[in-house]
């Protein structure tokens, strides 16, 4: 059996890493990738806290996330292809206007 | 022992390849190894007895949202950094290293497959296993919430339609 701390720590690792991707990057395609990274390491708690109270309910939630992780990849990757078309780059700190 | 040396790999692929992911200056170099992160944490899902979640893992991940991600680092057409003569070379010896490993691998599983050995019966397999049991309580305690989700799935899909369309045609309806 695997300890649940193991699970704990490399989900704390994954998240910082997706922590420090978001705030050291500038582009916005990495920026997404790392909060992709976060929502990895709140699925593994999830899975890991299921299976040490032997249910099913963290499992389902991770499905859940998941569903919801596509549909925001799908709206944020279109929103960052109209970015782009507008103001022809991807990196957020050149893009400091709300009117386009 | 062996479940947590695999853990204990897994990991660290996935911490390795996640820091590739924010730390490597080309965005398709980053997909690639968030694709490994994501696999290795699937497998880490598969050692905790999760096999339906780690499929899905795989399948929706590493699958349909890499691709995605990929497809628009390709189409937008970013800098692309210039590659060296010796990158190529140390590059392509890796894949001549990785592709032999493989065959190796290959060729060990086949003879142990020409010639198995005692079946282990340690690991009872539980009736119906993982998948069963998570749609038992996903199609009975949590209905609606799945109910919610695919409602979420249609109106993103319909957003993206409408998002992705871009200005230009907006511009062309108004007349302008």
């Amino acid at each position: 059996m695997i300890p649940v701390g193991w699970s704990l720590a490399l989900s704390a690792g994954l998240f910082m890493i997706g922590v420090v991707g978001v705030l050291v990057r500038r582009n916005a395609l990495v920026i997404f990738m790392s909060i992709e990274l976060m929502l990895n390491a709140a699925n593994l708690v999830f899975v890991a806290f299921g299976r040490q109270m032997n249910s099913m309910d963290g499992q389902v939630i991770v499905f859940f996330v998941m569903a919801v992780a596509a549909a925001e990849v799908a709206v944020g990757l279109a929103i960052i292809v109209n970015l782009f078309r507008l103001r022809e780059t991807v990196f957020v700190d050149e893009i400091n206007l709300l009117k386009g | 022992v062996i479940p947590q040396m695999l853990f204990a790999a897994f990991a660290a692929v996935a911490l390795v390849s996640s820091l590739m992911v924010i730390l490597h200056r080309n965005a398709v170099t980053s997909a690639l190894f968030l694709v490994l992160a994501f696999c290795s944490l699937a497998g880490i899902y598969l050692l905790m007895g999760a096999e339906f979640v780690g499929m899905v893992q795989v399948i929706v991940y590493a699958g349909a949202i890499m691709v995605l991600f990929l497809f628009v680092i390709m189409y937008l057409n970013l800098k692309h950094d210039v590659e060296t003569g010796v990158q190529v070379a140390l590059r392509r010896g890796l894949g001549w290293v990785l592709g032999a490993i493989l065959f190796a691998e290959g060729a060990l599983l086949l003879g142990h497959r020409w010639f198995p050995g005692p079946v282990s019966s340690s690991t009872e397999m539980q009736r119906g296993g993982n998948t069963e049991a998570l749609g038992g309580v996903l199609f009975s305690r949590y209905l609606f919430p799945f109910e919610v989700i695919a409602m979420v799935l249609l109106v993103a899909m319909v957003g993206v339609i409408v998002v992705g369309k871009g200005l230009r045609a907006e511009r062309r309806e108004d007349g302008r």
